[in-house]
């Protein structure tokens, strides 16, 4: 079958040059039983010169040998780059925390660079006062800090006729989990003073697409922050710097960058990010509106096409994420045979609401064929449905919130590919 | 009880649970795994609540008001308050008319969205599509798909033209809506919008949306206690995306190395600009007596045609007659469509669709058959009217 196997070139290269690499792993070995391993017996440039001074980098960035660890793009989903989307590259992360660097990127009409001595929030519409903020008065409130999920509704909208990209950074890459600054959006509201008509707000960037959203008060009133700082600096351009919307659980195309304004309404705005786009298609051609949380959902990201499995047979660590819009992930189940038989696997790390949890299935590889699978349960009870599960509901045309379980296939030689299974 | 106490003793349990799999329990910040999942069900208190407590017990923030900021001058909220909602509630007074917005839009907007909103490339299509909703391609546009003409209205003032937002005045807006309207076959080519009526006008598919309901349909259903083991016989793979194989590589260009045919099956990106990619059909009934290098031009002649136009498998009547077979056959001759009297009376003459009388017609239309139905201006250059032709012919065989 690898003959007719096109789908992973970056991987077969990967796995190629990380074959190669055992190869050689396999030749030191048995140098170093006769002479020792030259990594050890030789001394390196490294330990005998100076290395950089402190200021070679005043702004540190990741070592020259993570090149490879970037956004990718899929240029063919979108009429151009600047109305489009990347990937953040799950399978090149641990623990729970996405870098700045790594946060998937989605604008409507581009990354506006914003001056914030220039930028202003206003609150006008159904308040006791229209109020205006500078960003030197957003910091004298009361702020909080908590890390959320952040998906695009899209996420995995490419495969709902059936696998079509090979690697988790394209199937479930447009999430990125983040610790937040920011304000109470309730403050906010509260210091405009919301009438009691105001039962909806309209949160619009600052932005070429001057991005739009109605979100209902309850909500507004909840859990929303106004944030600054991202893993604790200043929020990066293209994640909406100097200010944006955190409505958490909810789907990404809430979350407003750029944020220069936050109306009261008595009635939902009915815009073209909740009209056109961001409602979901069904089967009998009608379609579903304001479809705001995000449903629990996991994704294995190691192995998976991007990350196949270069060490051979014997102990192999399986790993991945798991989140849900509702709630904590107290469990996740993974199965290396398809489905027959499933294992708990073990979640380590920081379980918070509505934030990404990080699982690992430690197992033997016998050499043998994988079919690789992970399922979320939330805190509500709800267990990640199949992708044909989800496909009874909805059909295949709705794009948006696709949580279905997904399947890597890995063959022998450790190669890994995006199928569907029986 | 702490949080660190609970920690290490869901380590504890999680070690008892995952025995066979555990290589390296070096790591103590493992959360409590559950017995099962109806136990968790039950109680979801979690870490984070537990954090959250703290957070509250160490005192929650100042509620306010702390007097920050200054009140948002009249002037102010003007200049960034553009809103519209489907009431009506925002909109600016000013009116223009089809004829108006036909100028503006061909100006400022076709060079995306194609002279009669067809599309160019990847760009969004915002006519036809009507009755699509359904099919394996549904064609989302602001006729067949968008609920509110308040939201046609409210993106273009707000975001277009793309690059250069929020430069077209209120009566450009109108005028432009209203050319989408007409195009859409919504109004007369006489029609102007304005403040005035523009309440009176709704759209197709307004009906076509309801509430978010997963919670009653779906959750009862994804909330259960899954199978752990003997969940099923055997496994067999059912769909592969290297069939497909569209990942995008760094160095090599995959979708044009594997062949052009990957257009078929792509589905569409979060904004269903991708959605458009079409089926190739026309390899599929082509034969050798076809200049196959033009027939493809002409497909991409045809996406011009195609607001109005379908062919190939399943076409059907839209706002034009479906065109299978046209070539060779007598004008006015398909099926259940009430062309215009003209059309009609030429084919009982006996007039063919021949690559002569194909030519006259698409070089203008309305000199070729008087009173034709078909607003379409014609095709500028004889290079586009014979590929498209050929294309044409490629369905006619």
């Amino acid at each position: 079958m690898t003959t007719s196997f096109k789908g992973t070139k970056p991987s077969r290269r990967q796995f190629l040059s990380g074959a190669a690499a055992a190869g050689a792993g396999t030749f030191v070995a048995a140098q170093a039983r006769a002479a020792g391993d030259p990594a050890i017996t030789e001394l390196q440039p490294w330990t005998q010169q100076l290395g950089d001074g402190v200021d070679v980098a005043p702004y540190g960035m990741p070592s020259e040998y993570e090149s490879h660890v970037k956004r990718r793009t899929v240029e063919w989903l979108t009429a151009d780059p600047i109305s489009s989307i990347n990937f953040t590259p799950l399978h090149e992360l641990d623990g729970i925390i996405t870098p700045n660097g790594l946060c998937f990127e989605r604008h409507h009409g581009g990354a506006a660079h914003i001056d914030p001595a220039e930028h202003r929030l206003m609150i006008n519409g159904l308040v006791e006062t229209p109020l205006v903020f500078t960003m030197q008065d957003l910091m004298r409130f009361p702020r909080e800090n908590h890390v959320y999920f952040l998906e695009c509704a899209a996420n995995s909208g490419m495969e709902w006729r059936g696998s079509q990209l090979n690697g988790c950074q394209f199937t479930h890459g447009m999430i990125h989990n983040v610790m937040y600054t920011g304000i109470p959006l309730r403050l906010l509201l509260q210091e405009a003073g919301v009438k009691t008509e105001g039962k909806w707000i309209l949160p619009e960037g600052a932005d070429a697409a001057a991005m739009t959203r109605s979100i209902p008060m309850e909500k507004a009133l909840d859990d929303c922050l106004v944030a600054f700082k991202m893993n604790g600096e200043a929020l990066r351009t293209e994640q909406g710097y100097p200010v944006r919307l955190v409505v958490p659980g909810w789907e990404g195309n809430m979350w407003v960058k750029w944020l220069r304004r936050i109306e009261v309404g008595d009635k939902p705005w009915h815009h073209r990010e909740e009209t056109s786009k961001y409602t979901d298609l069904l089967a009998d051609g009608k379609a579903r509106r304001f479809t705001w949380e995000m449903d629990a959902k996991s994704v294995i990201t190691n192995p998976s096409p991007q990350a196949p499995l270069t060490h051979g047979k014997g102990p192999t660590v399986l790993t991945g994420m798991a989140w849900s819009g509702r709630g904590t992930i107290p469990r996740v189940d993974v199965t290396t045979d398809g489905g027959i038989t499933w294992h708990q696997a073990r979640i380590s790390g920081p379980s918070l609401d509505k934030s990404m949890h990080r699982f690992y299935y430690e197992f033997d590889w016998d050499g043998g064929p994988l079919y690789l699978q992970s399922r979320a349960h939330d805190s509500t009870g709800y267990v990640q449905p199949t992708k044909d599960q989800l496909r009874e509901f909805r059909g295949v045309n709705s794009i948006y919130h696709n949580n279905g379980i997904q399947t890597w296939y890995v063959n022998e030689e450790g190669i890994a590919e995006n199928v569907e299974i029986s | 009880m702490s949080k660190s106490l609970k920690l290490y003793a869901g380590s504890a349990l999680g070690a008892a649970i995952i025995l066979t799999g555990a290589m390296n329990f070096a790591d103590r910040n493992i959360t409590p795994l559950p017995e099962n999942a109806a136990v968790m069900g039950a109680a979801p208190e979690s870490p984070d609540t537990m954090f959250i407590a703290a957070a509250t017990a160490s005192g929650a923030e100042a509620e306010g008001p702390f007097g920050l900021g200054r009140e948002a001058l009249p002037e102010e909220i003007a200049a960034w308050d553009i809103d519209i909602r489907p009431d009506g509630k925002g909109l600016p007074e000013g009116r223009g008319n089809v004829w108006d917005g036909e100028g503006v839009f061909v100006e400022q907007c076709a060079v995306c969205h194609g002279d009669f909103g067809e599309g160019v490339g990847r760009w969004p299509v915002l006519t036809g599509g009507f009755d699509t909703l359904t099919d394996q391609r549904p064609v989302k546009t602001t006729g067949s798909y968008w609920p509110y003409l308040s939201t046609v209205w409210d993106y273009v003032h707000r975001a277009m033209p793309f690059g250069n937002a929020q430069s077209l005045t209120d009566d450009e807006v109108y005028a432009i809506t209203a050319y989408l309207l007409n195009m859409n076959g919504l109004v007369d080519g006489d029609f102007e919008l304005s403040h005035e009526n523009f309440s009176e006008v709704t759209l197709p598919n307004e009906d076509g949306f309801y509430m978010d309901d997963r919670e009653e349909l779906e959750l009862p259903e994804f909330t259960r206690d899954p199978c752990m083991e003997n969940c099923k016989e055997s496994v067999e793979i059912t769909m592969r995306a290297a069939v497909l194989d569209v990942t995008p590589d760094e160095t090599v260009q995959t979708m044009e190395e594997s062949g052009e045919d990957h257009g078929t099956d792509m589905a569409a990106a979060d904004d269903g600009a991708a959605a458009e990619a079409e089926a190739d059909t026309a390899e599929d009934v082509a034969t050798p007596a076809l200049d196959m290098a033009l027939v493809d031009e002409g497909e991409k002649v045809f996406r011009k045609c195609k607001a109005c136009h379908q062919v190939g498998d399943g076409a059907s009547h839209r706002v034009g007659p479906q065109l299978n077979g046209v070539m060779g056959r007598e004008l006015g001759a398909a099926e259940d469509f009430r062309y215009s009297s003209t059309m009609e009376e030429m084919g009982e003459e006996g007039v063919v669709w021949t690559e002569e009388t194909m030519a006259e017609f698409l070089a203008k239309p309305r000199s070729y058959v008087k009173g034709t139905k078909m607003s379409f201006p014609g095709l500028r250059s004889d290079e586009e009217i014979a590929a498209v032709t050929e294309y044409l012919k490629s369905f006619s065989q």
